[in-house]
């Protein structure tokens, strides 16, 4: 919303107030205090008033302190595929209450809750798209959807974007956004970290490229399977990644922990991740990773096309 | 009730009971009014007995499954196979001793075990770090994995862990990557998987070992997503409501049977596994071979497949 459609809502608001009828103003609906509000965006980390279509426009990254705050599931996916080529599969795959869980408030009112809140369905958006014209496979988690939580609908939708990966022979890119497995679900969460991993074989047997992205925050049963499972492993600065929580550790060893710990950085000095990138360059490096991975196919591809045109030849077809 | 045996909390009126009846059976002459009290409690501690056993709540499971005096990996390897060749190390520098594994042998035919391993006490527990395995723990396990497909051997893991350590240097020699890549490896294997939960099924920690063709619990087992206990702090705001967390997460071996994750409930004698080691073991076995018996005859390709289809399966969604 720009500056002056905030001036012409104000207008209209005051008019309704009233009850003064304003022909000249083409707006649909009265808008909400909080759909005013969001004009200004104030930063998480440095508390910093940013205005809300500009930081929109610097992909969500705060430009006085750099702090990468959060997106839903579509805004990432927006920001790497090529404008209008991503297809949504399996949007219809909706949770249930399979164990009829129930603590402080049933699930199944949490999944409703969780519903509006974060309008989205469920914990994942996965489909098909093309980054700089070239295909690709691509899921990404919604952390607003019960803390992007895994339960059977994750697990599945992802098990089905890797076989379909894997019959369209098509890169796949994870994008990790969730606090583990989700409890409410009980042993059948725990268990689509299994059937994530052992799709994940099939893909990696079928010598297809997987790249993950972890992002603030990733941990448990999520990074514990196929987020850590990528050919090449991908962070956003200062994310925080681990497998079991901060506090959990703290109580366990009875230490505090350094203040980098599980951060980005933090993974990057030790061995467990290959690179931290900027958002701004992400739509770049991943192009580029997936050029990078797929060129010599299409080479080899050529080779044995020549090898079959000549395949009478008993020494080149053994090539 | 066996003497040396820990009561737990549910069973401390028949600890009364049993008491009261080796009282009286230690005195050498019996006049008949004690005679009559004898038979009395004795058919009043039988009834107490089916009473408290057929009706224990998941949490009470979860407490025998906990048992300080419940066999471990241990205890059945031993029973089970003649020999152990334990193997060693992670080959990068630590040998984890939560987790064990080595070569035994069922019926002349070689197998892998793979297992986690509590501490009996204090100084045990600090070598076994009370069945928490580091990520070096699941980096031996999939060696060991590795070389059973080599050498085709089947491979059993025997599961009792409240999960994977969360530590400082866990997490620096990264844990998670370390459980993801055995649930991936475990998925290709071409040699069949038994997996069997015997104790406690600690999450994650407890599936880096678990991605099998068959899972086997034993009845007084319990196999979860979360702790009760981290379940209960976290939705119920208070550890105290564990009990009420226990039940919702159906983590019984009856519940997982029913919701299709395990394959079979081995029996336990009343009580638990630790009134009976013998008898465990022996239903352990028997359910081994059983299983084993109809897993052997499946090629390599068919048991890869068997295993995906498994995992494949499991979750429940609806669609449109």
């Amino acid at each position: 919303m720009g500056l002056k459609d905030f001036f012409k809502n104000r207008q209209l608001k005051k008019a309704a107030k009233q009850q003064i009828e304003m022909p000249s103003i083409e707006l649909k609906s009265i808008p909400s205090d909080e759909t005013l509000c969001t004009l200004w965006t104030k930063c998480q980390s440095c508390n910093q008033l940013l205005y809300t279509s500009e930081l929109k426009k610097e992909l969500s990254v705060c430009k006085h302190c750099d702090h990468h705050s959060r997106l839903t599931a579509m805004e990432r996916i927006e920001q790497l595929v090529d404008y209008g080529t991503f297809i949504e599969i399996d949007y219809d795959v909706l949770p249930t209450d399979p164990l009829t869980f129930s603590d402080l408030k049933p699930y199944k009112d949490r999944l409703q809750h969780a519903e509006k809140s974060s309008s989205a369905k469920e914990a994942i958006v996965t489909g098909i798209g093309s980054i700089d014209n070239q295909p690709v496979a691509i899921g990404s988690m919604e952390f607003q959807y019960i803390g992007g939580s895994m339960g059977s609908v994750v697990g599945e939708k992802i098990t089905r974007l890797i076989e379909k990966a894997i019959k369209k022979r098509l890169p796949l890119i994870l994008i990790s956004s969730s606090g583990g497995a989700r409890m409410h679900e009980g042993i059948l969460s725990l268990m689509q970290m299994a059937k994530t991993s052992s799709a994940l074989k099939e893909l990696h047997d079928a010598g297809l490229l997987y790249i993950s992205l972890l992002t603030e925050p990733t941990f448990g049963g999520v990074t514990a399977s196929f987020a850590m499972l990528g050919d090449i492993l991908v962070a956003e600065p200062k994310a925080r990644i681990g497998f079991a929580g901060r506090r959990v550790i703290e109580e366990t060893i009875r230490q505090k922990l350094p203040k980098d710990f599980q951060t980005a950085e933090y993974l990057l000095l030790n061995g467990q991740i290959d690179m931290v990138v900027h958002r701004k360059e992400l739509k770049k490096v991943f192009s580029d990773l997936v050029r990078l991975h797929t060129q010599n196919d299409k080479k080899f591809f050529f080779n044995d096309e020549l090898v079959l045109n000549v395949k009478d030849t008993p020494l080149l077809a053994k090539v | 009730m066996k003497a040396n045996i820990v009561p737990l909390d549910f069973e401390k009126p028949l600890n009364t009971l049993s008491k009261q009846i080796n009282e009286l059976e230690q005195k050498s002459s019996l006049v008949n009014g004690n005679k009559k009290l004898l038979i009395d409690l004795k058919t009043e501690y039988e009834k107490a007995k089916a009473d408290i056993y057929k009706n224990l709540s998941p949490f009470d499971r979860v407490k025998i499954a906990r048992h300080p005096q419940r066999p471990y990996a241990v205890d059945y390897i031993n029973h089970i196979s003649p020999s152990f060749y334990e193997l060693h190390g992670d080959r990068t520098g630590k040998d984890d001793n939560a987790i064990i594994g080595g070569l035994i042998e069922i019926d002349g035919q070689t197998i892998m075990v793979v297992a986690t391993q509590k501490g009996r006490n204090i100084k045990e527990n600090q070598k076994r770090n009370f069945g928490m395995p580091s990520p070096e723990g699941y980096r031996k396990a999939l060696r060991l994995f590795q070389h059973a497909e080599k050498f085709n051997m089947p491979i059993i893991t025997l599961i009792d862990t409240p999960g994977a350590y969360p530590g400082l240097e866990a997490e620096a020699h990264n844990q998670s990557q370390a459980i993801a890549l055995n649930l991936r490896e475990l998925a290709g294997l071409t040699v069949p998987v038994i997996s069997i939960v015997y104790g406690e099924g600690g999450s994650g920690g407890a599936l880096a070992i678990g991605v099998a063709n068959r899972i086997l619990m034993l009845e007084n087992s319990v196999y979860s997503v979360i702790s009760p206990e981290g379940c209960a702090a976290i939705l119920w705001r208070t550890r105290e409501k564990a009990s009420e967390a226990a039940k919702a997460l159906k983590i019984t071996a009856k519940d997982l049977y029913e919701l299709g994750i395990a394959d079979e409930v081995i029996p336990e004698p009343v009580g638990g596994a630790h009134y009976n080691i013998e008898e465990t073991c022996k239903n352990v076995l028997s359910s081994i071979k059983k299983h084993l018996d109809v897993l052997n005859k499946l090629n390599g390709e068919e048991l890869r497949k068997d295993r995906q289809e498994k995992f494949r399966k499991i979750g429940e969604y609806i669609q449109g």
